[in-house]
């Protein structure tokens, strides 16, 4: 029974990595209903319908920018975090996703201060897919990593 | 109920009504008691209706609440919708009287249709522009070859590159499909219409006699015999009058692609001789009592519709075409439905036999597609691009015709309306990967057409599930009903529907006008709006800063539109105002009353308000005197002005809040940089970089202001069109959001000055009036669907989109293209043929809410080589350009260039490794695909995307803008202008359009080899045409075309031919108008010599020759072959 640095960092890490799944669980929440318009077809094509949808659109994605800082750097805390604990596998795991965020973070369209999610572009059906695809993937991972994280939580206050 | 007829979209034309006949029969009316007919389109939004006066009824009918405005303008004729009243059914239903007196009725113009006026719908020729900037002299070595680095158009499964995904052909991984295989697919799209159960019917009389004799439902058979001798083909005279009129179901003119085509598919069925040979000869169509299919025979050398119900329905059981024996039988079916039959029952038998065996119908697609590779390879011929110099052909390319069935060909969409980059659809993703090439559609969807049949209908027939348009591609399972083509869902046909205005019959459904045209305007019901239909309302939002006063652009604003203010579409309702703005906004009170226009500065442009909101936009009608009076002052009034600054982002904002409670149209003319309050931008662009082989910066906006105000204004149906006319860096990229998201167009005339630059000034004034003058849908929405299976993932164009299938379009106009990037979701196994439909909602500008549908039908195949024999080579470059535009943008511009160096590398490696079962040296293409480097070439060296050369930055995102928005025809011509000698035209040859007799000289290759000085030459890049005098240049020519006595006296700045009174001269005028006439933008004429200025312009174009930055045709093959055979 050791209450380590390591085992505070896994505490930690727990907590927020279910922050971060309810991050994503709300990106999947946000796309599907971007993906998911008026069912009517006569009610989607009438104009007034349309001042609603693209606020809607642009309300949605307002909110899936302001995420994107926050999740990515509470990631990054984590893989800080691991470092100075020392935890090299649990930070190998994580380091791919940071790259990824990274990478993705940097090698976004250069529009002046739009960061991704473009309302005028996330429409697209490629775009739209790719997010899905990615926020599915990413809530795999972060389940993954919680139960990870809470089996190596125990693993270091039992240990010593 | 349902009026059914054709208009001229350009107004000169008259639109004519069918009155249909009551379409129900009675019992047909008590079932349905609830629809009123022909009374609730939108039957208060229509003011102009009060005005209208009642057009000559067509034949009996009371004409109904929907009379045709009479054209105001150029603009679309009101739809030809005379809808009858029904009731008292019985007094309608007078045999004998509407068929002699209908085709008499004086205001049928059907059979005195005029030729249609506005543009011809002829093929423009493929070339295209460049641009008229100055170049700078190159500083640049010659570049090394393009570099092929690892970016290219498709997906590497390895890297996937997610911030580019729209650059992708593909999304998903490709899909683990099996190869598709080779099992004969069933034959069940291919349409039949027919109902087994007819075949013992016997041939009753042609269905409008019997109907109107016998309209009760259920009369007794005796019925179907009409008294007396009949006159069959005067029903369908009402429509069709097929030897005096085009073919009217058509609404392409037949030669614009018909004719003239690489014969892909099955040999054509035989002439028309052949075809009368089979039925009993039909006389002349007036007072035979013999039932014809006047249709058919007449119809046939057109390769409209009328023909086109022949190769309808060819897969009738044999019995049951057999079945001419005029005798009465007793069959158990609706006499209607016995006289429905009947056409059809004689008219396939010519087509069946001349193939001998199966119809060209039954013959799946790909074992046509199979038939005619062994036939005619001429898409697949293998051309060595090493060997072969002179690939170009002498006249434009036409489009590839799709590989589909004879009879679905021909009623198939006009692919300058609606085309495919594959003209054959491959089965799988993985196939299609395979091909590498990018797979979408290319539209024009509301082009200016000649003829367009125009439905009105208390309902109009979707299918339930997808909500498709009915259209000549589903089948009809019965008569009852029929099958989706896009879900495969099967619908009931409704009651409604089984009657036909046109041929004024019954139980036809496969004959309606929504079934014989693959492009059909519906005029909406008023269950597609929720609100009234907005007003035509257009505002002008005019930069008065001392800049845009020394430009000198206000007078000919002003001139044009007060020239134009007529002919402005627009019905009672239509509104206009104006707004001025330097640094600070001006209003104009025009309000009805007053003596004068009253003028209202706001300067607080931080915090904009409207002075007066009632009175800014007012009623075109109304004030029309006080808004001439202001147009006529506005020039004078700002004369003085010493104001430099330009506050455009808060003079948007003010127009924004007064077009929001309408929508409308807004147009900016803006002459400088914003730079003053919300908007303001700075001078992003170094002059120094402009020639640089380095990557350009400042593609993408300075600031989102501007994409953000858009979107408002495309939330609240507003549409800006941008006019730029500035000699100085206006940040184009930024300010062109503005339009880009609103579906506005951009125009741009660089150095613009009323002195300085006359022949920017005539292009301007031009643009101008087909501007104000063209036909414009307000309130627009378009979705495209395509079959299950199909998805369609990126969109290019000006628009926003709304979901994932939905463009929102505050504004449509004519001259706006769009194109979509697709990719196979699921295998397409058991299909053998795709539909795709573009469905366009709008509101006109005579107030009604109008659709119009295209729909596309292609065939699906499961081979390389059959891709490859589809591949529309100008669509490919056109989508690959739109791909490149984005990649630019989002990527760098090496990025892009790479990507489309290639495209072309990977789809000829693909056609080698795959296709090609012998392997000889070379640079080996399908004939098909024999342009496709070439045009790749011209695109590295389009002003978009060349680098090396100077190029300003507004011109190339201009140049960019221009590529995803104009319809394929014109950008092509942007991307390979076209070359013409034109100092020895002849009328051998030469088209004859409306008496006059148009030259036709051959396209030339774009190198300097080919000019020569004795010659001159007419080079054609689209916004802009070149005519280049050799210096030793035939002396006749120069007397006779231009006026001068040698090559010395040629003007410097000349910019139009004098009218003299020689055949060269009218030649070349004839010629230089016929290439004028096809495009909604008026080209600006240069005549240079070797000395002009505009030389260096000039021989950027030559782009099969090598310059200082760029390699030359022949080495990009070379490069291209050494990358292929790695």
């Amino acid at each position: 029974m050791a209450f380590t640095f390591a085992a505070f960092c896994y505490m930690l890490t727990l907590v927020l990595c279910a922050a971060l799944i309810f991050f994503v669980i709300w990106q999947i929440i946000a796309f599907d209903e971007l993906r998911t318009d008026f069912k009517n077809p006569i009610d989607q094509s009438n104009p007034t319908r349309a001042r609603e949808r693209i606020l809607n659109i642009e309300r949605i994605c307002n909110l899936l920018r302001k995420l994107v800082v926050p999740e990515y750097s509470i990631h990054g805390l984590f893989c800080l975090m691991f470092m100075c604990a020392g935890e090299w596998v649990t930070l190998g795991l994580n380091i791919p996703l940071l790259f990824y965020h990274l990478w993705r973070f940097f090698h976004r369209p250069a529009d002046g201060s739009e960061v991704m999610y473009d309302p005028v572009s996330v429409m697209n059906a490629d775009i739209l897919n790719y997010c899905q695809k990615e926020s599915w993937c990413k809530l795999g991972f972060y389940l993954l990593s919680f139960f990870y994280y809470l089996y190596s939580m125990v693993y270091a206050l039992v240990s010593f | 109920m349902s009026t059914a007829g054709f208009n001229s979209q350009n107004g000169t034309g008259q639109g004519q009504a069918y009155a249909n006949g009551p379409s129900q029969n009675p019992v047909a009316l008590q079932q349905l008691p609830g629809v009123s007919y022909g009374m609730t389109h939108q039957p208060n939004y229509s003011p102009m209706q009060a005005k209208a006066p009642a057009p000559p009824g067509p034949g009996l009918y009371p004409s109904g609440p929907y009379q045709p405005v009479p054209p105001v303008s150029s603009y679309q004729p009101v739809p030809p919708v005379s809808s009858y009243q029904p009731v008292p059914p019985v007094s309608s239903y007078q045999p004998g009287p509407p068929l002699t007196s209908y085709p008499a009725s004086p205001g049928q113009p059907l059979l005195t249709r005029p030729p249609m006026g506005g543009l011809p719908s002829h093929t423009p020729p493929q070339s295209a522009s460049p641009s008229p900037g100055p170049r700078l002299p190159p500083a640049q070595a010659t570049p090394p070859p393009p570099s092929v680095s690892s970016s290219s158009y498709y997906q590497n499964p390895q890297q996937p590159q997610p911030m580019a995904p729209s650059w992708q052909y593909n999304t998903a991984p490709p899909p683990m499909g099996p190869p598709a295989s080779m099992s004969t697919p069933p034959r069940g799209p291919v349409a039949n219409h027919v109902n087994p159960a007819v075949s013992s019917t016997a041939p009753p009389p042609p269905s409008s006699a019997v109907y109107t004799s016998a309209p009760p439902a259920h009369v007794s058979h005796s019925a179907t015999q009409p008294p007396g001798p009949r006159m069959p083909p005067t029903s369908a005279h009402g429509y069709t009058q097929p030897g005096t009129v085009p073919p009217p179901m058509n609404p392409m003119a037949p030669h614009t692609y018909q004719p003239s085509r690489a014969p892909y598919g099955p040999p054509p069925t035989g002439p028309p001789p052949t075809m009368k040979a089979t039925p009993p000869p039909t006389g002349p169509p007036m007072g035979n009592a013999t039932p014809p299919p006047p249709k058919a025979v007449a119809g046939l050398p057109q390769p409209g519709p009328p023909g086109r119900h022949l190769g309808h329905y060819p897969s009738l059981p044999p019995g049951y075409q057999n079945t001419s024996t005029p005798h009465n039988t007793t069959s158990p079916m609706h006499p209607a439905m016995q006289a429905a039959t009947q056409p059809y029952t004689q008219a396939p038998q010519p087509y069946q036999q001349p193939p001998g065996g199966p119809g060209p119908a039954q013959l799946s697609p790909s074992l046509a597609a199979m038939s005619l590779q062994s036939s005619t390879p001429e898409a697949l011929r293998v051309v060595n691009l090493l060997q072969e110099r002179n690939l170009l052909p002498p006249r434009p390319i036409p489009a590839p015709t799709p590989c589909l069935p004879q009879d679905l060909q021909k009623i198939n969409c006009n692919p300058e309306v609606f085309r495919s980059t594959l003209t054959s659809i491959p089965q799988t993703q993985s196939l299609l990967n395979k091909a590498k090439m990018p797979l979408g559609l290319l539209l024009h969807p509301f082009k200016d057409l000649s003829q367009l049949p125009v439905v009105t209908s208390s309902t109009i027939v979707r299918c339930r599930s997808c909500r498709t348009y009915i259209n000549p591609f589903v089948s009809f399972l019965d008569q009852r009903r029929w099958k989706c083509n896009l879900c495969y869902r099967v619908n009931d046909v409704p009651e409604e529907f089984m009657y036909n205005p046109v041929s004024r019959s019954y139980g036809e459904p496969h004959k309606r006008p929504e079934v014989q045209n693959a492009t059909i305007e519906f005029i909406a019901p008023s269950e597609y709006m929720l609100r009234p239909p907005q007003p035509a309302v257009y505002l002008f939002v005019l930069d008065v800063s001392h800049n845009a006063v020394e430009t000198g652009y206000l007078n000919v604003f002003c001139q044009s539109l007060l020239d134009n203010i007529n002919a402005l579409p627009g019905d009672s309702r239509t509104k206009v105002g104006f707004i001025t703005f330097d640094s600070t906004i001006h209003f104009y009170n025009l309000q009805e009353g007053l003596s004068q226009p009253q003028m209202l500065i706001v300067s607080d442009i931080e915090d904009i308000f409207l002075p007066t909101p009632d009175s800014l936009l007012v009623n075109l009608n109304e004030c029309k005197e006080l808004v001439q009076d202001l147009l006529k002052s506005l020039p004078t009034l700002f004369e003085k002005t010493m104001e430099t600054q330009s506050a455009l982002g808060s003079a948007l904002q003010a127009a924004f809040k007064l077009l929001s409670p309408t929508g409308g149209r807004m147009s900016v003319f803006q002459t400088q940089l914003p730079n003053l309050g919300v908007g303001a931008l700075q001078s992003r662009e170094d002059p120094n970089q402009r020639a640089s082989a380095k990557d350009i910066q400042h593609l993408s906006p300075a600031t989102d202001f501007y994409k953000k105000l858009a979107l408002d204004c495309s939330g609240q149906q507003v549409a800006v069109d941008l006019f730029l006319l500035s000699s100085q860096y206006c940040d184009l990229a930024s300010l062109g959001c503005i339009s880009r998201y609103s579906a506005g167009s951009v125009y741009y005339y660089p150095s613009y000055h009323h002195q300085h630059n006359p022949a920017q000034v005539e292009c301007f004034q031009k643009d101008l009036k087909r501007y104000i003058t063209r036909k414009i849908g307000f309130e627009a929405v378009m979705r495209i669907r395509c079959t299950k299976g199909l998805s369609i993932h990126t969109f290019h164009g000006n628009f926003f989109v709304r979901s994932t299938d939905l463009l929102s379009l505050p504004n449509v106009n004519p001259d706006a293209g769009f194109a979509v990037q697709m990719s196979i979701e699921e295998n397409l196994d058991d299909m053998q043929v795709v539909s795709f439909q573009a469905a366009l909602l709008y509101t006109s500008s005579k107030g009604e809410r109008r659709i119009r549908v295209h729909t596309l039908c292609l065939p699906v195949v499961n081979s390389l080589s059959d891709i490859f024999a589809g591949a529309d080579v100008q669509a490919i470059s056109g989508l690959l350009a739109c791909m490149a535009v984005d990649r630019s943008v989002t990527a760098s511009l090496s990025d892009a260039r790479d990507a489309m160096t290639n495209a072309a590398i990977d789809s000829l490696t693909s056609y080698r490794q795959s296709v090609l079962t012998i392997q000889q040296p070379g640079l080996l293409a399908p004939a098909c695909l024999r342009l496709f480097p070439l045009f790749i070439l011209a695109l590295l060296k389009q002003k978009s995307f060349r680098t090396g050369t100077s190029t300003r930055l507004d011109d190339r995102v201009f140049a960019m803008c221009q590529l995803k928005y104009q319809p394929l025809a014109y950008a092509m011509l942007m991307i390979h202008p076209s070359l013409y000698r034109i100092d020895d035209l002849t009328d051998e040859g030469a088209l004859n359009i409306s008496e006059r007799t148009i030259p036709q000289p051959i396209l030339l290759q774009l190198s300097v080899e080919k000019l020569s000085r004795e010659a001159a030459f007419l080079m054609d890049a689209g916004t802009v045409m070149y005519l280049w005098i050799g210096r030793n240049c035939n002396p006749n020519f120069l007397s006779q075309v231009l006026g001068v006595p040698s090559y010395a006296s040629v003007p410097d700045n000349l910019f139009m031919l004098p009218e003299l009174d020689t055949a060269e001269s009218q030649r070349t005028r004839a010629f230089i108008g016929w290439l004028r006439d096809q495009r909604p933008f008026f080209p600006s004429l240069r005549v240079i010599r070797d000395e002009s200025q505009w030389k260096a312009s000039f021989m950027q174009n030559m782009i099969e020759d090598r310059t200082e930055s760029a390699l030359s045709y022949y080495e990009f093959l070379l490069h291209l072959q050494q990358q292929i055979s790695k």
